[in-house]
């Protein structure tokens, strides 16, 4: 009887130092599929918006993806004011530049005013809203600080908070 | 230890230390197989070699391969199709294979299910043989990435991208797949190392359970009659081959196996020397590039029914986005055949031309499966939306709905009669 409790003991106190080990295995797996730290240091990219001239597209890189800044002019693209946002006396879109749907990049047609994603069809306004196919959200807003004329990726600053509405 | 006599022959040496005899009984001479089965059985063998000229030319291509964003396109189109002597051999052969591996993977499933092959006492074949499906698709994908196309670019954005679509998780899920923000190197070694490493060892796993599986119930036939095989084989062995049942694996029933498998094998190095083109993408012929997006995204023909299911649905439905309908359907489209020996409700085991109802599902089921492949491919505007939409519900109906009504109705007249 006696015997017989000290192995079970033995067996749990094993069970138990495997397990603990087992979590510690899979923990040091799940860092190796992290990002590097280099990966999460490099994730800054500044731009400076004022050589941009109103009705102007320009598309940049952040993290490997593409943002779009679009410069609107007060007679053809229409202000957004909850979706834009101020530089300097400039009016600007800023949008990652991925289709919510699946993640193709649309293209700018300046003429038509839209966005348009090949893949499936998917169509976003000035203003990044979808407003037709199956993109189910608008264009996402990338984080950003604003520094005098110039716009900092990467980084939550108070008008980024004020957009997405955490502030 | 057991007692070792002097032995004779190499033969014997063996025999004493291995028992190569019980071996080979086991594995082959009195492994038994029914007589009534026809071509289609032989689509077992068939895979195996697919599977072995797959793992031999792409220990080859390894050869020559770098994992390496900015080298790896280069050294698949250039140092391994112009440089390495027979490169372009081990290249189409490796590309043509792993699309008409395909093929005959929804030979032998949709044979299984014409026959019944997954029912009572069979299910962990199936099973077995469905975790081969998935396992083979992963691998599929991971060694589409490879070579760094545009194409393989893409494709590894979006199927990447549908994890972000779980919920809570998903966009922190999606970069840590990744490795980085976005498909990145480190997407591509990992993915390097799952198609050459990781997944060919759970695949060959797989294979051994999958063959397993079948000892145990023994191989489905033709008539789907149950055969008490123990006594069969005593008639064979016996000397009364023709009164017999059942046929040995080994040198009997192979035989056939292998007529068929050399068809097979001229179709397919027919493919390999004249139409290698039909696997290979024109535009993974671009080098990949994260800043522009080809016009039109598609996966090689294999996945194109279950990328129809995906996108089928695109418009919302009260709360719940086109996106998420789509995705919960891609969902259950990619598990739901893992439960088709509970969705048949039916205990008859009998192939589907004499089972009513079900040979007219069946074939619906395949008609519909073709015209999701087919619009799978085209572009999904007007009128395509549509088609699209309702081969979609129409699967989904067929499976989730069609199969345990009408089984169930088998079911009661079986029983009625019996
Ligand atoms: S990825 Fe843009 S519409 Fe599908």
């Amino acid at each position: 009887m006696a015997d017989q409790k000290r192995r079970d003991f033995l067996g749990m106190v094993f069970g138990g130092f495997a397990a603990a080990g087992g979590v510690a295995a899979l923990y040091a797996m799940k860092r190796t599929w992290d990002p590097l730290p280099s990966v999460m240091a490099a994730g800054f990219t500044t731009v400076d918006l004022s050589p941009m001239k109103p009705g102007e597209f320009r598309t940049v890189t952040w993290r490997g993806k593409p943002i779009f800044i679009l410069k609107k002019d007060s007679t053809q693209l229409k202000k957004c004011n909850d979706a834009d946002v101020k530089v300097g006396e400039g009016d600007y879109l800023v949008r990652i530049g991925l289709c919510t749907h699946l993640g193709c990049i649309p293209a700018w047609e300046a003429d038509k005013q839209v966005f348009k994603c090949a893949c499936h069809g998917g169509e976003f306004d000035a203003c990044g809203t979808n407003t037709f196919g199956p993109p189910p959200r608008p264009l996402d807003i990338p984080p950003f600080k604003i520094e005098g004329t110039k716009l900092v990726l990467g980084e939550e600053g108070p008008e980024y908070k004020k957009l997405v509405g955490k502030a | 230890m057991a007692h070792f006599e002097k032995a004779n022959s190499v033969y014997e040496w063996l025999d004493q230390r291995l028992a190569v005899t019980k071996l080979t009984k086991v594995l082959m001479t009195e492994y038994w197989i029914p007589k009534n089965i026809n071509f289609l059985w032989a689509m077992g063998v068939v895979l195996m070699t697919m599977f072995t000229i797959l793992l031999i030319s792409g220990i080859f291509l390894l050869m020559y391969y770098k994992p390496d964003t900015k080298l790896a396109f280069d050294s698949v189109n250039y140092t391994i199709m112009q440089e390495v002597w027979f490169g372009w051999l081990w290249r189409h052969m490796h590309g043509v294979a792993a699309s008409v591996v395909f093929l005959v993977i929804y030979i032998h499933m949709f044979t299984g299910i014409y026959y019944g092959s997954y029912k009572k006492g069979r299910e962990m074949i199936w099973i077995s043989g469905m975790l081969l499906f998935v396992t083979f698709s992963a691998e599929a994908f991971s060694g589409y990435m490879l070579p760094w196309g545009q194409m393989s670019y893409w494709a590894a954005q979006v199927i990447t991208n549908l994890f972000g679509g779980i919920p809570f998780i998903g966009d922190e899920l999606v970069i840590w797949i990744r490795g980085n923000f976005y498909v990145a190197d480190a997407t591509l070694t990992r993915f390097f190392m799952l198609h050459v490493l990781l997944l060919p060892l759970v695949i060959m796993g797989i294979i051994g359970l999958h063959f397993y599986s079948l000892r145990i119930p023994h191989v489905n036939n033709q008539e789907g009659e149950e055969i008490d095989f123990d006594a069969e084989a005593e008639k064979y062995k016996a000397g009364r081959k023709a009164e017999s049942k059942v046929i040995p694996f080994w040198p009997v029933f192979l035989s056939k196996d292998l007529f068929v498998l050399g068809v097979f094998m001229v179709f397919y190095f027919y493919l390999v020397f004249y139409h290698y083109n039909f696997a290979m993408d024109p535009i993974n012929f671009d080098p990949a590039n994260p800043m522009k997006t080809p016009p039109h995204i598609y996966p090689e023909w294999y996945f194109l029914w279950s990328y129809e299911v995906l996108r089928g649905f695109f418009f919302d439905v009260g709360p719940l986005s086109a996106m998420d309908i789509g995705l919960i359907a891609f969902g259950i489209a990619n598990v739901i055949f893992f439960l088709m020996p509970w969705l048949d409700r039916s205990p008859v085991v009998a192939p589907a031309h004499k089972r009513g109802a079900f040979k007219i599902w069946f074939w619906i089921l395949v008609v519909d499966m073709i015209v999701l492949t087919i619009w799978g491919k085209l572009p999904p505007t007007g009128a395509n939306a549509w088609i699209g939409f309702f081969a979609s519900i129409t699967f989904l109906t067929l499976l989730l709905v069609a199969l345990p009504l009408i089984t169930k109705k088998e079911a009661q007249r079986a029983g009625g009669a019996a």
